[in-house]
């Protein structure tokens, strides 16, 4: 479903965020990302995410090689991958219920659709009676799990979060990941950047370490 | 995709919103509330976009007014465009017998309406009448003035016509000077044409203004919302869809300042026609003051969202495209 081909990426002041990076993560699989902060795990989300592109090699979604997907065709491609980041990235001025429809509303489903599958969504993180609160009134865990309902909403095929634990407590970032779980649960390839390593080996599930943007280990399934 | 089940939903889900009739319906459905947003953001802030719509409307009225004003000045100018008189003076001791041939070949011409002769010893009389110099003028040896015919050309005639008629006449060996008593209408019809212009220049500076204002603030409003388009652009919105919004707040800009320029140029119009009428009253004409009317009031307000459209583009083509999720 994800797969790098000797992936490198250098930013433009010649620093090398990703040196020769070759993964492969298969469909219904749930992954975690992990390494000290700076060793290129955000780098490596980018390029899925086409928010950047590589110096070399290749990466190919859903078997698509992503140097042949243009600007034009990005947002159909960004439309069909969801993403949590540690920061949320809410709209502040939009209620919770508009936060989540976001997606479908740029994917153009009518309102009835909107509502029941924002609902649902909703519902699956539990936060359904807190569809009309702004964004602002919910605490982090509740923010970070408004960020994960939009993700989900639009039933993508793959989920892709950066620390979304990042500056949650134990309890709720144990809670984040059981979400996380759950999609998977249901067919959904989930890749999970995280260096919190001690709720990562708590859950079993395949991790990829980096290390200045090398791969020590998790390469193979 | 394998046919599990979230998949085969999924599918069911993409195939009816990429029918044709889905997308066209989704299109206008962001249509809707993109100028529906984008109208309710602008009267969220009531006073900003007064400001805003006052200034895009005198910049819009400016012009319009001016306009308005070389318009009614031509149709006053155009009620005096006729009769025009020619004077033809004719060459010193002119006879009786020349002078009465040429009136008769001057009465059969069709673009002269009419034809009086006013022989030096008339002229004279009335001169001595009128100017009150009659002391003076009895101590002469002998009469200054010349026989003078006097012909009015047709209505039809345009001022060109008349002129080149006037030096057909000169041209003639009796005649010995030909004037028109029209200059000065050509004198105000080259001063109406040159205002125009000036207007028109005018027009085109306040109107490039209107577009950089406009452009100025949709590129405020780019920069407020950054954040959400860089979220917008992550959750795959397409450039159209973050584009969309901004280009109806420049139209719903402009055609708010077209609807208070209308204003503005009614308003200007009502203050000045009681006095213009009386005017008008004391040279015994019913002129009265003629305004845009309602197509020209719709026109401004069309202009106006127009233009704010072409603000809007301005400043999205060049600042949107920097906005990236990073
Ligand atoms: N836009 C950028 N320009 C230049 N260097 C960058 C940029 N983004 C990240 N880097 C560098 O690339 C390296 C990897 O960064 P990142 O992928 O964010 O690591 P992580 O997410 O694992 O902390 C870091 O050294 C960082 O300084
Ligand atoms: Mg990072």
């Amino acid at each position: 479903m994800i797969v790098f081909d000797r992936v490198s990426k250098r930013y433009d002041e010649g620093h090398d965020a990703l040196r020769e990076i070759s993964i492969d993560i298969s469909r219904d699989e749930m992954v975690f990302l992990t390494g000290h902060s700076g060793a290129g795990k955000s780098t490596l989300l980018r390029l899925i995410m086409l928010m950047d592109r590589p110096t070399r090699g290749k990466v190919l979604i859903d078997g698509r090689d992503l140097a042949k997907v243009g600007s034009r065709a990005i947002p159909g491609h960004r439309r069909e991958i969801g993403v949590v980041f540690q920061n949320h990235q809410l709209l502040f001025d939009r209620s919770v219920f508009d936060n989540v429809a976001l997606p479908l509303v740029i994917a153009g489903y009518d309102q009835r659709e909107v509502g029941r599958r924002v609902r649902a969504a909703l519902d699956k993180v539990g936060l359904l009676e807190r569809e009309r609160a702004l964004p602002i009134t919910l605490s982090g865990g509740e923010q970070q799990r408004v960020g994960i309902a939009r993700a989900v909403v639009g039933r993508p095929k793959i989920l892709l979060a950066d620390e979304p634990t990042g500056n949650l407590d134990p309890a709720l970032s144990a809670d984040v990941m059981q979400l996380f779980e759950e999609f998977n649960r249901v067919g959904v390839t989930v890749l999970i950047a995280s260096h919190d390593l001690g709720l990562i080996s708590q859950l079993h599930h395949r991790t990829i370490t980096l290390r200045d943007g090398r791969l020590v280990s998790g390469m193979a399934a | 995709m394998t046919g599990d089940a979230t998949s085969a939903r999924r599918e069911g889900a993409s195939l009816s919103r990429t029918s044709l009739r889905g997308r066209y319906d989704a299109w206008l459905r962001h249509h809707r509330q993109s100028s529906a947003d984008s109208l309710l953001r602008i009267l969220d802030n009531p006073v900003s976009s007064i400001l805003t719509w006052l200034v895009i409307g005198i910049a819009l009225a400016l012009p319009v007014s001016l306009d308005v004003a070389l318009d009614n000045a031509g149709r006053v100018s155009s009620t005096w465009d006729s009769p025009a008189q020619l004077s033809l003076f004719l060459v010193d001791g002119t006879s009786q017998a020349a002078a009465k041939e040429l009136i008769e070949e001057l009465s059969k011409d069709p673009q002269l309406a009419q034809v009086q002769f006013v022989s030096r010893e008339d002229a004279l009389e009335e001169f001595t009448r009128v100017s009150g110099f009659a002391d003076i003028l009895e101590n002469l040896q002998e009469n200054p003035l010349p026989d003078v015919v006097l012909v009015e050309p047709v209505d039809s005639l345009s001022p060109n016509e008349v002129t080149a008629l006037r030096d057909e006449f000169e041209a003639q060996p009796l005649v010995a000077e030909a004037t028109l008593d029209m200059a000065w209408l050509q004198r105000l019809n080259s001063l109406l044409e040159l205002s125009r212009r000036s207007v028109l220049a005018l027009g085109g500076f306040l109107i490039f203004g209107v577009v950089l204002i406009l452009g100025n603030t949709i590129r405020l409003a780019i920069e407020s919302r950054r954040e959400e388009i860089v979220i917008v652009k992550l959750v795959g919105g397409s450039n159209a869809f973050v584009r969309r919004p901004f280009l109806y707040s420049g139209l719903w800009y402009g055609v708010g300042g077209g609807v208070f320029a209308a204003l503005l140029v009614s308003a200007g119009l009502w203050f000045l026609s009681a006095p213009v009428e009386q005017l008008a009253a004391l040279y015994g004409s019913d002129f009265s003051l003629r305004g845009p009317g309602l197509i020209g009031s719709l026109n401004l307000v069309l202009v106006g969202g127009l233009l704010g459209l072409a603000g809007a583009w301005l400043a999205v083509s060049r600042h949107l495209g920097a906005i990236e999720p990073r």
